[in-house]
């Protein structure tokens, strides 16, 4: 367990290494820089400007830089927020991303399971029908559209009621995050219901559902104790890399509802060629998404004996 | 009762009366029987209709509704859907001097009271160039406050848009407030001067849709102002599903903007899935070191930050104003989407080329390409069709959700993303501008994803053995 713990580790850094390389040797093949705006400026402010931020140093240079200070955990100074730090950037904003894709994940998580066993409980029946036809629904539209919906219904509530019950955007408490993280988990849950329900009825023909049936279990002890955390290991499986979808449709999300979360940075940044926020965030975002992966593979191995001894 | 006496006229064998082994049903190969399979599920069908039908709204649809998709009209900007509507001429706006009391005086004394307005009503048809309002003086009143409403108000606070106030002796009002052709509630406070009399009266009228015939020359419905007389009703240009916040009619733009997100959409995919299949069916055939390192090379592609890439490929193509941005973006996609067809077509060629009938080939002396074109291909052919259409509706939402956070195509192109993205800023007051792209984008990924359950279901040979 130790020694695959370990190799996946290795192999997770040097994924995040090859995206770093990546991301350095991309954001320099792109004509333009941050240092080049509406202002002109005279040769000297732009020499002393570049070499404040170290960019009249050969590109090699400029990488080995780059790869020291990341290691040191320093992803450098924003071109484009004055005096702001990256890590600042990141530490501010990356848990608001974060409690909200944790709320999504959860709220996809619960919500996949418990509909995915009730249609597979009641299949081809009315239950079924409906909860299959909502889940279709649910993969075929983009989750902006969820988004701008979710926030006319919580006008429509809050005109109704003639107060703010729900607030319609922005970031702050509890009821801030319902609408937002149930909207981003709308797609992820639709998937999850899905796989749920296919890995549920592939269980019920199994041979140790018929062996616990002839011994006389009950209904909801076969249900519970035997279908159910059987059936569950397949989702748990495609979390990790839900996780990845969910922060990707996270952007979206913050957009529509005002978050200020990392992923608006993100865009801003790009469009603004901020080279150093690209780059600090894309290596941060890729480092998590690895270290997710990682998790969820090991976590896998607690709970499902047979990938232990494989 | 008897016993059963067997007689030797038992023993004589039986004649056969049928064939023991018949062929009952016609041999039909493969994808024949995939065909006969995909027929029965009504949903795949209905929805291959659906892309049919979309492939025409996106391919014919320009040729009969010929309305130009970047004609902007300010004078009817974010116009809800209508059919065919009339209009009637009118003369120029000319002014109106209204009623004027003569030698009025204000009351010496604000009354504490007065009665609601008596006479308020229209002086002449109201039109969408004006609405005129006249009433009878209310005694004890020295000014009166007009509005407007959309709805029935509910009561004396939820009269609408206060549209102006006039003095004691002005008893009546002209709006011109952007008129509609549909039912108004108007509402007539009596004031003291300055402030309200809890009392109104209410007039319910609908303005008849009217243009001068200057405006029927600027908007190209007549060349000359002579052709049309005073009163006569002239049929407008109209919108089935109304105009986006520049007056450009939706019609034509969501024609448009599905030629950009079909072309994404199915170009996209075919391009990456084509190049998947070479990469994978190459790393899974020769295996061996060169798998392993043509498949950690597929997973770090996996792990590059998409967005990232495809504002890089956006700027590197150096895409200036009035430029699509269609191919770099089809470029992106093609890039970074290809590793999960690889693994795929991979792991199906490792599988294939240990089956029996490959060995078989290779003993009649078959070379490497002829196994590969005649036997692993098309035994990888299902599994690459599923792929492919569940490979489309994904391209489609990333091209709507690039064009929404406006990384996608650049304006004046339009695509359904980006009809989206205009479409949420005024979703309030004109709901229609978002749910028209929101619903075409919804039913074709519903389209594709129904008709990639039914290919599964129709080309997987463990569902066909059972029946």
């Amino acid at each position: 367990m130790l020694a695959y713990t370990l190799k996946r580790l290795i192999a997770g850094v040097i994924t995040v290494w090859f995206i770093a390389t990546a991301t350095f040797i991309a954001m320099h093949q792109v004509p333009g820089d941050p240092l080049m705006n509406d202002k002109a400026v005279s040769a000297e402010i732009r020499a002393n400007l570049e070499a404040k931020y170290g960019l009249d140093k050969p590109v090699t240079e400029q990488y080995f830089i780059f790869l020291g200070n990341m290691l040191t955990g320093d992803f450098g100074i924003s071109f484009t927020q004055q005096n702001r730090k990256v890590n600042d950037i990141i530490r501010d904003h990356f848990p608001v991303s974060a409690t909200l894709g944790l709320l999504a994940i959860f709220f996809a998580a619960t919500g996949g399971v418990l509909w995915g066993a009730l249609t597979a409980v009641y299949r081809n029946r009315l239950p079924d029908i409906i909860i299959m036809f909502l889940v279709i629904l649910g993969i075929s539209v983009p989750s902006f559209v969820f988004a701008a919906l979710g926030q006319l219904f919580l006008v429509n509530l809050n005109s109704l009621a003639g107060q703010s019950i729900i607030p319609v955007a922005g970031w702050g408490t509890f009821s801030h995050m319902l609408m937002p993280s149930m909207v981003l988990g709308l797609g992820t849950m639709a998937l999850l219901t899905r796989l749920m329900r296919s890995s549920m009825l592939e269980i019920v023909n199994e041979d140790y559902i018929k062996t616990a049936r002839a011994k006389g279990l009950s209904p909801t002890r076969i249900f519970f104790r035997h279908q159910l955390r059987n059936a569950i290991l397949p989702v748990i499986t495609v979390l990790g890399p839900q996780i990845a979808a969910i922060t990707t449709g996270g952007f979206v999300v913050e957009l529509v509802f005002a978050i200020p979360g990392l992923g608006r940075y993100f865009v801003q940044a790009v469009q603004q060629l901020d080279y150093t926020v690209i780059m600090g965030t894309t290596v941060f975002y890729g480092a998590f998404l690895v270290l997710m992966v990682i998790i969820v593979d090991i976590l896998y191995g607690f709970i499902d004996p047979r990938v232990r001894l494989s | 009762m008897s016993l059963f006496e067997p007689t030797s006229a038992d023993f004589e064998p039986l004649p056969r009366q049928e064939k023991t082994e018949q062929i009952t049903r016609p041999s039909l190969s493969y994808w024949q029987d995939a065909w006969v399979r995909l027929k029965k599920n009504t949903r795949a069908i209905i929805s291959l209709g659906i892309i049919i039908l979309l492939a025409l709204f996106t391919l014919i649809g320009p040729l009969l509704w010929s309305v130009n998709p970047a004609l902007q009209n300010l004078n009817q900007v974010s116009q809800a859907p209508s059919w065919a509507k009339s209009a009637v001429i009118i003369a120029p706006y000319q002014d109106w001097d209204g009623i004027r009391l003569e030698g009025y005086t204000s009351p010496n004394q604000i009354a504490s009271a007065v009665p609601a307005p008596t006479g308020f009503a229209m002086a002449d048809t109201p039109t969408t160039q004006r609405v005129r309002l006249i009433w009878d003086q209310t005694p004890g009143a020295d000014g009166y406050n007009v509005y407007r409403n959309n709805r029935a108000p509910r009561d004396f606070n939820d009269l609408g848009l206060p549209l102006g106030s006039t003095y004691g002796n002005e008893l009546s009002y002209e709006d011109r407030l952007s008129l509609e052709p549909r039912a108004y509630y108007y509402s007539l406070v009596p004031t003291d001067g300055y402030d309200e009399y809890e009392v109104y009266s209410q007039l319910i009228l609908t303005p008849v849709l009217a243009i001068t015939p200057d405006e029927a020359v600027e908007r190209g419905l007549v060349t000359d102002p002579s052709e049309v007389n005073i009163g006569d009703d002239i049929t407008i240009e109209f919108h089935p599903f109304g105009t986006d916040y520049l007056g450009r009619d939706m019609l034509a733009r969501l024609m448009e903007g599905a030629r950009v997100s079909l072309f994404i959409g199915i170009v996209a995919p075919f391009l990456f899935v084509l190049v998947g299949i070479i990469y994978g069916g190459f790393a899974g055939y020769f295996g061996g070191q060169l798998d392993g390192l043509l498949m950690r090379f597929a997973e770090f592609v996996v792990a590059l930050p998409f967005l990232l890439f495809m504002i890089l490929f956006k700027i590197a193509f150096g895409i200036g104003p009035g430029e699509s941005g269609i191919m770099p973006m089809l470029l992106a996609l093609i890039l970074l989407s290809w590793p999960s067809t690889a693994r795929l077509v991979r792991g199906q060629v490792l599988q294939i080329r240990e089956e029996g009938y490959i060995e078989a080939a290779r003993l009649l002396g078959a070379k490497d390409h002829y196994l590969i074109l005649r036997h692993i291909i098309p035994n990888t052919m299902g599994v690459i069709l599923v792929t492919l259409t569940f490979a489309v509706p994904s391209a489609i939402f990333t091209e709507a959700f690039l064009s929404f956070i406006g990384m996608g195509v650049a304006p004046p192109t339009p695509s359904w993303g980006s009809m989206c993205n205009e479409g949420v800023k005024t979703m309030l007051s004109h709901p229609h501008e978002l749910i028209f792209p929101a619903v075409f984008i919804s039913i074709t990924v519903l389209a594709f994803n129904l008709l990639g359950d039914g290919l599964t279901e129709a080309l997987d040979s463990k569902m066909r053995s059972r029946d």
